[in-house]
């Protein structure tokens, strides 16, 4: 139980269970069809009631894809089902072509290279801003690597830079704790940049940050797109027009509409129970 | 939001001062045992009673250091740490009374008309496997029991309570003749340890630096710890353990990691304890012992390393003065110090002082 949980390297693709952990091993991830999320039939239900009711969604590679939908629709039940928090009882969830999110762990799910970003913000509150990057960085992540581990010079430079990035170079050895909402928001956002996963799900991101911020994240992800693939949700239509090329409604826990921006808010149905509220 | 360093507590305060502080301490702790070797009639000449009552409040407060780790760091509470002291002890008893029955049985098994040792017991003539068993049987048993808790994910209260109802069960157990300890009388009468009477000025010197020793060693496991990557990890396990899965990192390994080394050093520290108090019974196997280890640890102040020898030096320094003057007031007193500090002092005596130094 000390040791990873798959070896990465012995384990890679032996077979459907023993899939291809860890992130150092990005080739491993099969996205022969372009397609990197993979959501069919999707049901969870919570004592009788249907948070997700058959949900079908196909993210691509490389795809910043937005997520909107009114409370309550499902969406953060939908980032549980994807990063094994909630097990979906129908349906099946495939990250890549190969790898059956509902048979791994949260942690296996993470390692495979799926990162997210709370709507409550979380962060390590008693580390500071810069230990805080030093943990979510991608490295491994096993007891004994952590009881020896020291940052490299690369390792550092990475950290920097995304301090950089995230606006947050003068607040590093801060404790994370004594930051503002917004502050906090970037950090999670910071860690999830270090950290490099493939697809990245965000859930609320711009909550609690100001225009100037929201329009600088608007940016970030947009340059994150291609090299990563992101899920974002937001309720924050302005933000979503500024970043996306494909809308996702959800609507009590089913797709209601897909398409672009202008597409999806021409849509009767969804004028009707979102947009027209 | 403590900071998991007590470096840092003490940074304020200025290193020189800690260092000079606890450098200190430690030059008084190598000179009791050697004061206590001076001829009896020399004013300079530390008891007997003196240097055992500092040994066994130096074995208290490797405990405490012990529970910290878990508990201040890992944020998982124990209550039953007792227990891995107690077996520790035990395990070292068992060679002190094989020392002291030399050929024979133990005393207590004649009494029950054993005409042979439980297979347990074989072996702990020897005092290498006798230290084998003080850190298998602590070490085995915190492995198999947080396996099991880490996996099904107990926490808070929960974890707390059934840590709890584990040193009960032990003290219980140990309680019967039949398994095979001494019943409730447990094991007393030592004579020797490695050949030296352990009555000995010389022998209870030893031991005392002994323990010194264990302190200093498990002060700077501690430190190391603390300050490496995975430090911060139990830390973060302990604010949001969801997040940190999120980053990645599997938190039982952690857990299971620093709850057996924790459980190892009480085992080490009962060990010692057991020759220089001279007994060991199940009642260090009593719930109420392993909450008095809770107490030094939050009136020190947890999530530091410092803070729980304080307060294990300062809550039993009171106690061996209370049980003298007021010996029925004690355990009013010791609630009442619990009450105190959790309302006013939530991070301890150690997060007074660095308030004051901060000023
Ligand atoms: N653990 C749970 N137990 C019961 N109901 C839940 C649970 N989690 C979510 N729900 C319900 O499922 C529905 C979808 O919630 P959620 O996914 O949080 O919506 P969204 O993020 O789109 O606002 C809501 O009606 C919510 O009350
Ligand atoms: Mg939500």
């Amino acid at each position: 139980m000390l040791e990873p949980i798959l070896d990465p390297n012995k384990d890679a693709g032996s077979s459907r269970d023993a899939i291809s952990f860890g992130q150092r091993v990005e080739p491993g991830l099969n996205t022969r069809h372009g397609t990197i999320l993979t959501l069919e039939d999707i049901s969870v239900s919570f004592d009788g009631f249907k948070a997700l009711n058959n949900l079908n969604l196909y993210i691509g590679v490389g795809e910043l894809r937005c997520i909107i939908g009114p409370n309550g629709a499902g969406k953060t039940t939908m980032m549980d089902v994807i990063t094994g928090k909630t097990r979906p009882s129908e349906g099946q969830a495939w990250f890549g072509e190969t790898l059956d999110l509902r048979q791994m762990s949260e942690v296996q799910i993470a390692q495979a290279g799926i990162g997210r970003k709370f709507q409550k913000p979380t962060v390590f509150e008693a580390l500071s801003v810069f230990e805080n990057l030093e943990l979510a960085q991608k490295t491994d992540k096993s007891v004994w690597a952590s009881l020896r581990a020291t940052l490299s010079g690369e390792q550092k430079d990475r950290i920097g830079e995304v301090l950089h990035t995230i606006r947050l170079s003068g607040s590093a050895h801060r404790p994370a704790g004594l930051l503002s909402h917004g502050q906090k928001q970037f950090l999670e956002i910071g860690m999830l940049l270090v950290q490099d996963p493939q697809l990245l799900l965000l859930d609320e991101p711009v909550a609690g940050m100001t225009d100037a911020e929201t329009e600088f994240t608007a940016e970030l992800f947009k340059s994150l797109a291609g090299k990563h693939s992101l899920m974002v949700v937001e309720h924050d239509m302005g933000f979503v027009g500024s970043i996306a090329d494909h809308v996702t409604v959800l609507h009590q826990g089913s797709v209601l509409a897909e398409g672009s921006l202008e597409q999806v808010q021409a849509d009767e149905r969804v004028i009707e129970v979102y947009l027209g509220r | 939001m403590n900071q998991p360093l007590m470096v840092t507590a003490a940074q304020k305060a200025g290193p020189t001062v800690t260092t000079l502080v606890g450098g200190l301490v430690l030059l008084v702790l190598l000179a009791l045992p050697l004061l206590s070797l001076l001829p009896a009639d020399s004013p300079f000449q530390v008891s007997a009673y003196t240097l055992t009552l500092v040994g066994k409040i130096l074995c208290y407060a490797i405990v405490a250091l012990a529970l910290d780790l878990v508990w201040g760091y890992a944020g998982r509470l124990s209550l039953g740490h007792g227990l891995f002291f107690a077996l520790g002890g035990y395990a070292m008893g068992m060679y002190l009374m094989r020392q002291a029955s030399g050929d024979e049985l133990p005393a207590f098994m004649t009494f029950l008309s054993w005409t042979e040792l439980p297979w347990y017991w074989v072996g702990t003539q020897h005092f290498w496997w006798a230290m084998c068993l003080v850190v298998l049987a602590p070490g085995l048993l915190a492995l198999v029991f947080g396996f099991f808790a880490f996996r099904s994910r107990i926490k808070g209260v929960y974890f707390s309570i059934m840590t709890q109802a584990l040193t009960f069960a032990g003290m219980l157990l140990f309680f019967r003749n039949e398994t095979g300890f001494g019943g409730n009388n447990g094991f007393t009468n030592f004579r020797s340890i490695l050949g030296f009477g352990i009555t000995e000025p010389g022998t209870r010197a030893a031991l005392f630096f002994a323990t010194v020793l264990l302190l200093v060693v498990s002060l700077f496991l501690g430190w190391k710890l603390a300050r490496s990557k995975f430090g911060r990890v139990l830390t973060a396990l302990r604010d949001a353990e969801n997040r940190l899965m999120f980053c990645g990192y599997d938190p039982r390994g952690f857990k299971l990691f620093v709850w057996v080394l924790s459980a190892v050093l009480c085992g080490l520290a009962g060990a010692l304890y057991v020759p220089q108090v001279g007994i060991i019974n199940p009642g260090e196997m009593s719930p109420t012992n392993s909450i008095e280890a809770a107490v030094w640890v939050a009136l020190g102040g947890r999530g530091t390393l410092i803070g729980p020898l304080l307060g294990a030096g300062v809550v039993n320094g009171m106690k061996s003065w209370f049980t003298v003057a007021f010996p029925e007031y004690w355990l009013f007193f010791l609630g009442a110090l619990f009450i105190i500090v959790t309302l006013y002092l939530p991070k301890g005596v150690i997060g007074l002082l660095k308030k004051k130094a901060d000023q």
